[in-house]
């Protein structure tokens, strides 16, 4: 399916993004106690918004709004409007919350559907959607999308890796969505498993959730002998789908009749020139119980407004996520940051919050080592007892991240403390 | 009858081991006897040393995090036997051994026992009551 929208004329394309960001101001202003005093304190309204320009006179929303108004404080409808809830874990043990009516659920689905067509999916396709189902926007933003598009869907859900290519086989399917490292994974299992890759029917992927590069690209590529795409999205903004890559493989078509993104310094919050690193900032156009006014993605990107040589879409195009301007580490698809841990740590007596993560991708899986400094105040002697507390901060770490991690204790000061400050994330991983 | 035993955190890899030996033997230090616990990470060093209170201080300076607690050394006779007796007793008297460890003694017929519980008062006690005999920690510090 064609969505027109995606070829429109860019002054066109302006035209509607202004018109719907109007009305989004006025929907915010009028029923999120947030936004009305953000527009109060900055003495505007709604109606100073002429111009998509003026967007850059309002303040940034990000998931630090979306916690301090947990759990319902950002909701533009009443519960009874609602069909979907979605929450991530935040920093602090406290998800952010997102919303969906029925017709956001349309424009999921919609928008997904979209992601799934620029990789060249149809309705002749069997998806296999290895993205976790859940509270996680991954799994059912996929299904959605891969309904709306008319294709056959097979939800997998992560995990199961047997079975994902048992029912690979005997069910014949033709696009597989799971994170880049988890489809490297399969591919691997599948070898070891005296099954060739490459003799499957797949002949797309689409992969996201997690940083990757054009090495695992090709990787991916080889491995299974298909086209592997990017796709972009969060769940603040819709869950995935909110950008994906076309045939041309040279950026990701941003779906900005329903996300208008701009790309800001993130010190000065500056707009920066076209095709240079900045932010993404998003503002859903159209999301009905969670809208939010340029949500910081704190994803650096690179956009660009020219038409695109490869598939004729005139959307504008973000670059593969090239950073973060936090210190967030995604993990096996899961969003972590290191201030969770250490909020862990705190609250743990015995330990001092001296901590030091590493990350390494052992085969193609990632996997996360929390090392602690053993302190004088909680040292026993006794083996077991230092293995009864490395158990206890490996579970209340496991509660509050919701991925799995090894707990390492090593000796005082062995952490380094380098230039004043903790090196917290050693990365080994190689995209 | 008391003996001080000093217990050291270090991690599981080549060479650390080695590491603070050197520390205790550039400082004199005569390393009494000696237990290694072990997990695939780390692993708990226990010393005696002729100079507690030095080797206290020079592996606090090292850096390393330290445990000082006490133990009960046991002369044990070397010949079947000799340490059954001793946990029989420790066992009747419902007292239980977190760890232990032996070594034997030069120019004598009689191996060391070093016991780890939890209540050491009460464990003397009973040992002495049942005719075990004790070694004092000078006696281990300068044998």
């Amino acid at each position: 399916m064609r969505y027109i929208v995606e070829y429109v004329d860019p002054e066109l394309l302006r035209e509607l993004q202004l018109e719907r960001l109007s009305a989004v101001a006025q929907r915010v202003y009028q029923n999120v106690p947030y936004y009305k005093q953000t527009f109060d304190e900055l003495r505007i309204t709604p109606e100073d918004i002429q111009s998509l320009d003026d967007l850059q006179s309002l303040p940034l929303t990000d998931k630090e709004t979306l916690r301090t108004n947990y759990p319902f404080g950002m909701f533009t409808r009443p519960m009874k409007t609602v069909r979907e809830i979605h929450a991530s874990s935040g920093t602090t043990g406290l998800p952010t919350v997102v919303a969906y009516t029925e017709n956001d659920i349309k424009v999921w689905s919609e928008v997904m559907s979209r992601s799934l067509g620029a990789a060249g999916g149809t309705d002749d396709d069997i998806v296999q959607n290895a993205y976790g189902y859940g509270l996680f926007t991954g799994g059912l933003g996929v299904h959605y999308g891969s309904l709306e598009l008319g294709a056959t869907i097979v939800p997998m859900s992560a995990g199961g890796s047997k079975k994902q290519l048992q029912l690979m086989q005997d069910f014949q399917t033709t696009i597989l969505t799971c994170t880049p490292s988890y489809a490297i994974y399969l591919a691997e299992l599948a070898e070891n498993s005296g099954i060739n890759p490459r003799k499957t029917s797949l002949r797309i992927g689409l992969h996201g959730a997690e940083p990757w590069s054009d090495n695992m690209r090709k990787e991916i590529e080889d491995l299974w002998d298909i086209k592997a795409y990017d796709i972009y999205g969060l769940s603040e903004i819709i869950g995935p789908g909110v950008a994906n890559e076309c045939i041309g493989q040279d950026g990701l078509h941003i779906w900005a009749d329903h996300f208008l993104p701009e790309v800001i310094d993130p010190q000065t919050g500056k707009p920066v020139p076209e095709g240079e690193d900045g932010m993404l900032v998003i503002t859903t156009l159209t999301k009905e119980a969670t809208p939010f006014l340029r949500y910081a993605t704190k994803d650096i990107v690179s956009m660009t407004y020219e038409k695109c040589p490869a598939c004729g879409r005139t959307t504008p195009r973000i670059s593969r996520v090239k950073g973060r301007t936090d210190d967030m580490l995604i993990i096996r698809g899961i969003n972590v940051f290191p201030s969770q841990i250490e909020s862990v740590l705190l609250e743990i007596e015995e330990t001092e919050p001296h901590y030091q993560l590493v990350i390494r991708r052992s085969g193609a899986l990632d996997t996360l080592e929390v090392r602690v400094e053993v302190s004088d105040e909680f040292f026993s002697d006794e083996i077991r007892q230092l293995e009864a507390l490395e158990s206890r901060i490996k579970q209340e770490i496991e509660n509050v991240l919701s991925v799995a991690v090894k707990v390492k204790l090593v000796e005082p000061k062995s952490l380094d403390r380098s230039v004043g400050k903790a090196k917290r994330v050693i990365d080994e991983r190689k995209m | 009858m008391q003996v001080r035993q000093i217990s050291v955190f270090m991690e599981n890899r080549a060479g650390r081991l080695q590491e603070i030996t050197k520390i205790i033997a550039d400082a004199g230090i005569n390393i009494r006897a000696l237990a290694l616990a072990d997990t695939s990470d780390f692993g708990i060093l226990r010393l005696i040393v002729n100079k507690p209170d030095e080797t206290l201080k020079i592996l606090r300076d090292a850096g390393f995090t330290i445990r000082e607690n006490t133990v009960i050394a046991c002369a044990v006779h070397d010949q079947p036997g000799g340490l059954n007796k001793i946990l029989r007793v420790l066992s009747d008297a419902n007292i239980s051994v977190e760890y232990m460890y032996g070594f034997v003694e030069k120019n004598a017929d009689e191996a060391v026992m070093v016991i780890r519980v939890e209540d050491t008062e009460k464990a003397i006690s009973t040992l002495l009551d049942n005719d075990v005999k004790l070694l004092k920690g000078e006696q281990i510090y300068s044998m």
